[in-house]
């Protein structure tokens, strides 16, 4: 029940592959390529031969699959160290953003005054703020998507307007948020709130309604409670819908955070990066890139893992 | 008391379902009288309303006129006194055979029963259907028979007043479904169960069941013939299908129901279409 792609009315909701499943090298395959001992028969030798180009084939795989990204990774570097030497060499190469990488990640945690702090603490204040706004969207998002789900006046009542609101800007969001709540890191949190709760109320909602009528005749014949269906039927059958709602959300609160904080202020890594485009240090900028892709890429792995436990197809 | 040959009645009972091109006129004037430890085949050619019509003893869904009555009293909506058996198992995937089994146990005497009687009940229902080794895998574990065991296991449990299954090993292998036929029957002698089954097989009609309703070709279709089995009940005798192969009695049976199918009714596949 690997829900990809999952529409409500409108358009559809973008869902990032799941990368294929690790082919787990068998210890057994590798084993059966060493020699045996033993003197060599015709069948032996035939046996062997087989185990050998099985164990070739094995090697073959294992490449391509460590092989090929690593080549992708080269030529990046090599463009990148290409590009560095073009024009008036504003952007620096490979090499000088290790070097400067080496040096913020040895003390990630430092405090000098609110608007100097480690690399580490504006991660953490980042996902922090990506934490609350997602958490709060779960809490309000999941029983709505349920609501909406199970009782189709609430779904006729309040599809147009998520049709509405859905394609709106997160960032458009912003300066109500300013506006209630009068300082920057709740505005935040209210922005990550906004643009997370669409997924989840979707897919949640598209997750109701796709449970199949087999499971509801049992409830029915049953006369299984609201409850009990809830607990029992529902929730079950929704969450591998759920956790793809919860998966895009939490992608796009991180995408999110980055524009919200380079417009609030304050901490965290949207913040930091704009923090150095003012220093203009440009090799920082290129490791927050890369900071961002690596927690984004994190979180994504965090939660299909999750859904994979609960995934009964 | 109530009148024993009246178990369940169905009396002059029609269903039609509102389509864009008006009403379409499923069944109508259905008649039909059960008795309690009967067991009833409802036979006939696809989209003849056999399902619709245990749909409706089963309370899934209500007659548009008529009204059926069991033990005297008007069902209304569905009840865990007619389990039913569904096609396609129905099992939850996420919960193991046994869990699926105390899910229907827990609903009927969960208010009466302690937690370890309501266990020994959903046991002994997984023994009753040959699947006590079975009991803690999930339904994805287990193959197609199995699943299907474990749906009869389930309505079993419940001690339902009425067991309603339809096409219940429609889709399994021949030599599975021929297992599970056998299995039934000796349920069926065991718990002297009023069973009301939708078949498309003429031979399992004719060895499981007393009576063989067979209905006309839908639409608007209702009940064509009766055929009572001449065989003494499946509750009280085994039929052996071997046996039954050169059973006179059978063969007749058998032959009087391929005649209403395929004789008297055989212009389905023109209107089918």
């Amino acid at each position: 029940m690997n829900a990809s792609t999952l529409t409500l009315s409108g358009g559809p909701v973008p869902a990032s592959p799941t990368p294929p499943a690790a082919a787990a090298t068998h210890p057994s395959v590798a084993r059966a390529a060493n020699p045996a001992p033993v003197a060599a028969t015709a069948p032996d030798v035939k046996q062997k031969e087989q185990a050998a180009a099985l164990a070739r084939a094995q090697r073959r795989r294992t490449l391509a699959r460590w092989l090929a990204p690593l080549l992708g990774f080269l030529g990046l570097l090599l463009v990148w160290q290409l590009v560095s030497h073009t024009g008036d060499k504003q952007l620096p190469g490979p090499v000088v953003v290790w070097a400067s990488a080496v040096e913020l990640f040895a003390d990630p945690f430092y405090v000098k005054g609110p608007n100097d702090q480690g690399i580490g603490w504006n991660i953490l204040s980042s996902l922090q703020r990506v934490g609350l706004g997602f958490g709060l969207a779960a809490l309000v998002g999941i029983p709505l998507g349920f609501m909406i789900g199970r009782f189709n006046f609430l779904n006729q009542m309040l599809d147009p307007i998520i049709s509405l609101l859905r394609p709106v800007s997160p960032l458009a969001w912003l300066p109500i948020g300013l506006m209630v709540f009068k300082a920057a890191n709740p505005a935040a949190i209210w922005t990550i709130f906004i643009c997370s709760i669409w997924p989840m109320v979707i897919n949640t909602a598209v997750g109701v309604r796709q449970v199949p009528q087999d499971y509801l005749n049992v409830a029915r014949v049953l006369n299984l409670s609201e409850w009990t269906v809830m607990r029992k039927i529902l929730f079950p059958a929704v969450l591998p819908y759920m956790l793809t709602g919860v998966r895009l959300a939490v992608g796009t609160a991180w995408l999110v955070i980055v524009a919200a904080e380079m417009l609030t202020g304050g901490q965290g890594i949207g913040f930091w990066l704009w923090d150095e485009w003012n220093n203009l240090n440009v090799a920082h900028i290129l490791i927050a890139i890369f900071v961002i892709g690596a927690v984004g890429l994190a979180l994504e792995w965090l939660l299909i893992s999750i859904a994979r436990r609960f995934d009964y197809s | 008391m109530s009148n024993p040959s009246r178990f369940l009645r169905i009396e002059d009972v029609g269903m039609s379902f509102p389509t864009k091109k008006g009403d379409f006129v499923a069944l109508r004037n259905v008649h039909l009288d059960v008795a309690r430890g009967e067991f009833i085949a409802l036979i006939g050619h696809s989209g003849c309303g056999k399902s619709t019509l245990l749909n409706l003893v089963a309370g899934l869904t209500t007659p548009t006129s008529g009204v059926l009555l069991l033990e005297d009293r008007e069902l209304r909506g569905p009840g865990p006194d007619r389990a039913v058996v569904f096609q396609n198992h129905s099992l939850l995937p996420w919960m193991t055979c046994l869990e699926n089994v105390l899910l229907a146990v827990e609903r009927v005497f969960g208010a009466t029963e302690k937690k370890a009687q309501l266990k020994e009940r959903a046991l002994a229902a997984l023994n009753l259907v040959g699947l006590s080794h079975a009991k803690d895998k999930r339904p994805g574990e287990i193959s197609g028979g199995m699943k299907q065991r474990v749906g009869i296991a389930r309505a079993l449990a419940m001690e339902p007043k009425m067991l309603l299954m339809d096409e219940p090993f429609g889709a399994l292998d021949a030599l599975t479904r021929a297992k599970l036929q056998d299995e039934l029957m000796r349920i069926v002698a065991a718990t002297g169960s009023t069973v009301m089954m939708v078949t498309h097989d003429v031979d399992e009609a004719v060895l499981l069941s007393d009576r063989i309703v067979m209905l006309t070709n839908g639409p608007a279709a209702t009940i064509g013939e009766v055929h009572k089995v001449p065989l003494p009940p499946v509750r009280e005798a085994f039929r052996p299908r071997l046996e039954m192969a050169h059973n006179a009695d059978y063969l007749a049976s058998r032959e009087a129901v391929l005649e209403f199918l395929y004789h008297k009714q055989a212009h389905v596949e023109k209107e089918a279409a």
